[in-house]
Order: structure tokens, then sequence, then C-alpha cells
């Protein structure tokens, strides 16, 4: 076995990248159905945006914008933003800490395939009978005697995929925790690491109660229970508890890794390290803790009470100090540093004030009182877009161009670069600023169309312009990375000459061992110490010897697929509240679970001890591979 | 030297063997970090239940007090701690490296998981046909089925693991390879058996006196 490029078939490399458990082969695999999810949802934004571009268009009849809209944040939140970042810490945080790989290959691999069959299985739903169309919340008082099977796929798919998110922060978690390099202590750690480690255990604590109110609702749907049914004593609160016990620590679970991403960007490219470490990972800490203790702010005019809504209050409004320290601490790493603007630089520097604004409208809405006021206007989805695109979009797009050339090997474009950043932060300001307005003068959100001389024409049609925008500057970079794969040019293994962190001393990409010997880490940024002092590999902790590694296998997706097919079996069982179903659907059922348990069984009997790589290989990859 | 072909004496046999590869020290993190996230799922099926808890359409529905019998739950309740407790045996023995003592008493620890299986399958059944009790026939009995029968399913996929692991190693004894896999099959059998624990005092001792 040796890493110098075979030529292979397409067949072959097919089969590689369905059996893989390398961590960064299955970054591949999330970048690129993340990346095909974040254009649905994309397109699905476009089509909100005509509709409302003009009073009392017909572009979309009524159900159909629900649908949109519905799938356009299911799919952003569920399919897109998480997986891209699952991309990114797949692709870097085990090369950031020292390690061959993670610390469950196998589940890591699966987790991928959960995902990507949920998300399939959801998006089947535009195909078999409409799309879910109560909101990406999907509160049970509405979504409980929605028509048709949309909310069905909606349960099932997020349930799929569910269980794959949870698996992979269950695996980062174990990854981090067990799997750093000699020398590699906590308080040295990466903050991308840091971050990912903190959104692992807030998915690790916010996706059950997740789980279980979607089972609640599949339950009531289609076998007959009575969870949210008042009539039968039932209580549809239960389910915007459970969903934003679960909903808000998922927009951290968002946010930090996207914080982790400009904390690694910042200092590189003002080249001095990052201000106030230490206070960084107690802020992100806080935030993840406080990050449980506000749910109920979503729900200030549900009728919780004024002591309720005070604590809830004043608890959100205290998130805004970790953040705040988070803020300042970026903007005194630039301050007195030798700052290099790149294509991921100008994101962090369009980061900063994009997520302010987001940031203190959030406080704005934790006032109780004037949230009676916001509620359920545009004002609540300009805020949610100026974190989410400001900090999470943003920060994946500058990841994409910052970890590029270690995942890929080339350099994205940094001209198309820039034509990107201009369209897409421009287009994000016109669409999202001029919301605040219209959230200000009452125009409610996910209603299909309004009336015309209310003063919202002009700001609504200023808001879709700008959408045109942000997509010009998406297809802009997917130009650039169809144009960056057609080059030949490979780039090193330090692109940006000033990494810090240990991805930027292995080569680009990085053997798929990773370190020929497992590194000895000297202190925090540890390849630019090793740099400082003229060296130019890391200083290794091990003698150069056999290397263990993990066998393929294609297990993992036949157990996500298996229960895929469970889940059509579930929609269509006999007792299901649509009335369409038939007895096949419980043999279905029963066959889709059969063939997940089968395959775990299978995995659980089968010996996987993997296998050595002998050492004259390594070697031998050492001498040919090595690119300067 | 590949895991499977290490022999050991009970006096080279290492104390911890669950954590005496690296593999098994993931496993044993994993697997902690597992069952956190399970005690999350269960407190969210507590919650509910408890919010739940005797709401009924209509006073003709069987209540928490009318259906409960504690004689059959304190049954229940002896033979899976009892079981737990010979899952300890078992890791006793794992520890002392007696293989043929491990697989029996892991053996004894399924067997009374079937038992208390059997007799929560009796419980469900009786409650539908004396009380017309169903899964759909209130909020509560949906609450109620969907936590005990979580908690059932839980046991029923212990019963099929641990079964699995003794057929499978049956022949080649004991390694550092399934060892560990030994090892946290019985953590789970641990935390399930915790659970009842909550779920004997919130709902059944609760549900009568409360």
């Amino acid at each position: 076995m040796s890493s110098i490029a075979v030529k292979k078939g397409f067949a072959s490399t097919v089969w590689e990248y369905l059996t893989t458990v390398d961590h960064k082969k299955i970054a591949h695999l999330y970048l690129g159905a993340g990346g095909f999810f974040f254009l649905l949802g994309g397109i699905e934004a476009m089509f909100i945006r005509i509709q409302l571009m003009k009073p009392q268009n017909n572009f979309v009849n009524e159900q159909l914008f629900n649908e949109i809209m519905t799938m356009h944040g299911t799919t952003m939140i569920f399919l897109a933003a998480m997986p891209l970042l699952f991309a990114f810490m797949n692709a870097v945080v085990p090369l950031q800490i020292g390690a061959r790989d993670v610390a469950f290959p196998f589940l890591n691999a699966l987790g991928f395939w959960l995902f990507f069959w949920g998300g399939i299985f959801l998006n089947l739903s535009w195909f078999l009978g409409g799309a879910p169309d109560a909101g990406w919340t999907s509160y049970a008082s509405l979504s409980l005697r929605s028509e048709g099977h949309g909310i069905d796929f909606y349960t099932l798919g997020i349930q799929i995929s569910g269980f794959g998110t949870l698996m992979s922060g269950i695996n980062f978690l174990a990854t981090i925790i067990t799997m750093r390099a000699p020398g590699m202590s906590f308080m040295r750690m990466p903050l991308f690491t840091w971050t990912t480690f903190i959104a692992s255990s807030l998915i690790l604590m916010a996706f059950p109660p997740l789980t279980i109110s979607i089972f609640f609702l599949m339950f009531d749907r289609l076998f007959g229970s009575a969870f949210f049914d008042v009539t039968m004593g039932g209580n549809t609160i239960i389910w915007e508890h459970f969903f934003w016990i679960f909903g808000h620590p998922e927009v951290y679970i968002l946010i930090l890794p996207a914080f982790g991403i400009f904390s690694e960007i910042i200092p590189t490219f003002s080249r001095k390290r990052l201000f106030g470490y230490s206070s960084m990972v107690f802020a992100t800490i806080l935030i993840g803790f406080l990050g449980f203790m506000v749910w109920a702010h979503h729900m200030f005019t549900t009728g919780l009470g004024n002591v309720a809504n005070a604590i809830f209050a004043v608890a959100t409004m205290a998130i805004a100090v970790p953040t705040g320290i988070k803020i300042f601490n970026w903007l005194f790493t630039m301050w007195g540093g030798s700052i290099k603007i790149s294509v991921p630089m100008l994101y962090a520097l369009g980061f900063i004030p994009s997520f302010v604004m987001g940031g203190v409208t959030g406080v704005m809405q934790a006032a109780a009182p004037l949230d009676y006021q916001l509620h359920d206007t545009y004002f609540i989805v300009a805020h949610f877009h100026y974190v989410i695109i400001g900090g999470v979009v943003f920060a994946i797009l500058a990841a994409t161009h910052f970890y590029w050339p270690k995942m890929f090997g080339k350099m994205l474009s940094e001209k198309l670069g820039y034509v990107t950043f201009a369209f897409f932060f421009v287009g994000f300001h016109m669409t999202f600023f001029v919301q605040h307005f219209l959230g200000l003068m009452g125009m409610p959100r996910r209603v299909a169309t309004f009336l015309p001389n209310q003063g919202f024409d002009l700001y609504n049609f200023i808001s879709s312009m700008g959408a045109f925008f942000m997509a010009i500057g998406v297809i802009v970079l997917l130009v650039n990375v169809v144009v960056t794969s057609l080059k030949k040019e490979r780039v090193g293994n330090d692109p940006w000459q000033d990494g810090r962190t240990m991805e930027w001393a292995l080569s680009s990409p990085p053997v798929y061992y990773n370190f020929k010997q497992i590194p000895l880490v000297r202190g925090q940024d540890t390849w630019w110490i090793e740099k400082m002092e003229g060296k130019d590999e890391l200083t290794p902790s091990e003698p150069l010897q056999d290397i263990h590694m993990p066998n393929n296998s294609i297990i993992p997706f036949f157990i996500a697929l298996g229960l895929f097919i469970a889940a059509f079996g579930a929609m269509y069982n006999p007792l299901n509240s649509v009335g369409d179903g038939h007895p096949m659907g419980t043999v279905v059922l029963i066959l889709g679970l059969a063939l997940m348990f089968g395959s775990m069984l299978v995995r659980s009997i089968r010996d996987d001890l993997g296998y050595y790589i002998p050492k004259e290989d390594i070697e031998n990859d050492a001498k040919g591979g090595k690119v300067s | 030297m590949n895991l499977l072909d290490q022999k050991f004496t009970p006096q080279t046999w290492p104390e911890h063997p669950e954590t005496a590869t690296h593999e098994g020290k993931n496993k044993f993190i994993g697997f902690w970090l597992f069952l956190a996230g399970e005690t999350v799922l269960f407190a969210s099926l507590f919650a509910t239940y408890l919010a739940l808890k005797d709401s009924v359409p209509n006073s003709e529905h069987a209540l928490a007090a009318d259906i409960y019998s504690l004689e059959l739950v304190f049954i229940m309740t002896a033979i899976l701690l009892t079981s737990s407790l010979t899952s300890v045996y078992a890791i006793y023995h794992m520890r002392n490296y007696n293989f043929k003592q491990m697989q029996l008493w892991f053996f004894i620890t399924v067997l009374l998981g079937a038992s208390f299986l059997a007799l929560e399958i009796y419980e469900f059944n009786h409650y539908v046909h004396h009380y017309n009790f169903t899964f759909s026939s209130s909020a509560f009995s949906s609450a109620y089925y969907t936590l005990v029968g979580t908690h059932g399913a839980h046991v029923c996929f212990g019963l099929g693991w641990i079964l699995a692991l003794i057929f499978r190693n049956q022949k080649r004894g004991l390694n550092l390879y399934n060892a560990p896999k030994y090892y946290v099959a019985s953590l789970y059998w641990h935390f399930i058996d915790v659970v009842w624990v909550f779920i004997f005092t919130v709902v059944y001792l609760m549900g009568i006196l409360g």
C-alpha cells in the first residue's frame, strides 16, 4: 500500500468513497453533499424572494410557498450548514491535534451516510406528494393536521440525519479527548478544535430532545398516539419546549465552529498569535453552557408567564458578554498585527461588523416586552440571517478558501474569490438590512404575499435584488471550483505561508496516514514554533514504526440504507393518519430494520482488526511523495 | 502481533483489559459519552410522562393509580436488579481471565433480562385487555408506553447484543479484542438498570402514591 497516486478508474473511485473510513475523504463527502443541499436551499431562497419581489405576486401559490419556505429553513440548517461545518471539522481537527484519524473511523462513515440518506429522504418529498409545510420549527399545533405526507418526510428524514449528527458529535468528543498527540494539552489546542469540542458536546446534549420530540410527532401522525392531540389530553407546548431545547443550542452548534474558523484565519493573516487565548476558550465554554439556559426566549409570546420570561430574558442577554469577549479578542489580534488581505481574511473582516449587527438585534429581542412587538415579523428573519449568514455562512465560505488547498492540493482563485465576496457581501446586506424595517413596520414572516401601498413594496424589491447578488456570488464560487479543479498547479505544505497549526506542516493533501511519526507538541501554535526555529518539519514523538490503520467498510452505507428503507415503510404503514396506509408498509418497515440490524450484526461478529503499513513503505513515501 | 493471537495467563492478563488497548480506551470513553446522550433522551421521556400523567380525554379512561400493581413491578425490579449483579460477576471473572465463568454469568444475565421482558409483555398485555389502556387511548397512555416501551426496547437490544457476544466468542476465549466489547455491553446493561430504577420510582411508586 503506497500513497503515491495510482491512476484509478471511475468505478474504483466511487467504491473507495462508498467504503472509506478516512476522515479526509469523509470531509470531501460532507463538502460535496452539504454543498449540494446548500445549492438546493439557495434555489428555494431565490423562489421565496422572487415571489415576494412585488405585492400580490403569483410566482408560486400559497401552499407551494409554505413548502418552499419550510424546506429552505430545514435544508439550510440540517443539511447544509451543519454538514459543511462537519466537512471542515473532519478535514482539519485530527490534523490539528496530531492524530492519524478520528477515534471511531467506522462511526464517522456511518454518521455521514445517515445524514446523506436522511437528506435524500427529506427531499424526495418534492416528488412524492408534497414537501413539509409547517415551517422548519414544525410546531405540533400546525403540523399534526397537515395534509399529505410532507410532515412525515420531515420527521423521518430529520430523525435519520439527526442520528448521524449525534454519532459525529460523540466521535469528535472521543477523538479530542483520547487522540491528542503527546504535549497537546487542552490549553494548547487550536481554537477550531476547541469550538468543535464544545459544539460536539452541545450536539450530545441537544439532539436527544429533538429525537424524542420527533418520535412523538411521528407516533402521533403515523402510529395513532396522542402526545399533541388536545382532545385526547395531549399538549402541543411540549413540542415547542423540546424543539427549542434542541433548537437554541443548535444555533451555537453552528456558530461556535464558525467562531473557531475565524479564530484560525485572523491570527494566520495578522501573523500574530490569537489575543486572549484562554479567555477565548472560557468564552466558548460559557456560550455553550448558557446556550442551554435560554430556549424559552423563542416562546415569549407562548404565555409562560412574566417570571419565566424575565429569567429567560436576562439569561439571553448574558450570552452577549462572552460573545463580546470574542469580538474584542479578534479585534485585538489584528491590532498591531502585520495584516495580509486574502479571501479568507476578507470574510473575517466582513464577519465582525455583520455578526455584531445580528448580535445587537438579538439582544433587542431578548427584551421580552419588545419581543411581543417583533415576534413573527421580518425583524426576526433579518436577525437570524445576520447571525447565520453573517456568521456561519461567511465562516464556511472563508474556510472553503482557507482549507481548499489542504483538502485538495490546489489553490482556489483569489481573483474569483474577491468577486464572490463582493457580490455575496453586498447582496447579503441588501437582502437582509431592509428586512429589519419591514419587520418594524409589521410585515409578518412566513406569509406568501403582501398587499401594495403599505410601504413594503420598495424594501421587498431591494431585498429580492440583494438575493440575486448573493446568487451571482455563489455561481462565481462554483465557477472558481471548476476552474481550480482543472488547474494542474499543486501547492506545497503551507500555501498561505503563515500557517500556525499542525495541519500546515503536512503535505497538501496529507498522506492517508497523516503523520509518518506522531508529532511532539511543544506549545500552542505548534507549527509556528517549529518554523520560528528554522525547522521544516514537526518534531516527532516516536521512532519511525509500522502504522496501524482501520479497514474500509461498506457496512455504514447499508446500515443507513436500511433505515432509509424502513422510513418508507413507517410512512405508509396501515395506521398512518393520512389514510393511505398499506399492509406492505409494515413489511417494508420490518425489512428495512432487518437490513439495518443485520448489517450491525455483521459488523459486530466479523473481526475488524485493521492493518499495518510497514515502515519501509512510509520511508518510501517520505522520499518520493514529499512536496516542499 | 494481532490482538486475537495474543495469549494470556491469569498472571499476564492486564488488570483493566477493557482499557488496555488504544481502541479499548476509545470505546470506553465513547460509550460513556453515548450514555450521556441516552440520559438526556430518557430525561426527555420522563419529563413528557410527568407532564402528561393522568391526562386523559374523559373520566372513563383509567388513571395511573387504577392500573398499576406494585406486586408485579416489584418482581420485575428485583429481577432486573439481580441481572445487574450477575453482570458484575461476569466482569469480575473477565478481570480474572476466567472465560467460562464470565460466559456463564453473562448467560444468566440474559436469562434474567429475558424473564423481565416476558413480565413486561405480560404487563402491557394485561393493561390493554383489562383496562383498554392502549397506545392510542390517551396522551397519558401514549406517554406511558413510550417511556416504558423505550426502556423495554433497550432491554431487548441488550439481550441480542450480549447473546451475540456470547455465541461469537464461545470457541475462542477472552482476548484484548473482545474484552472491551464485553465491558461496554455490561455498562449498557447497568445503564438500563438505572433507568428502570427511575421508572419504578417515578412511574409506579409515584403513580400509586402521588
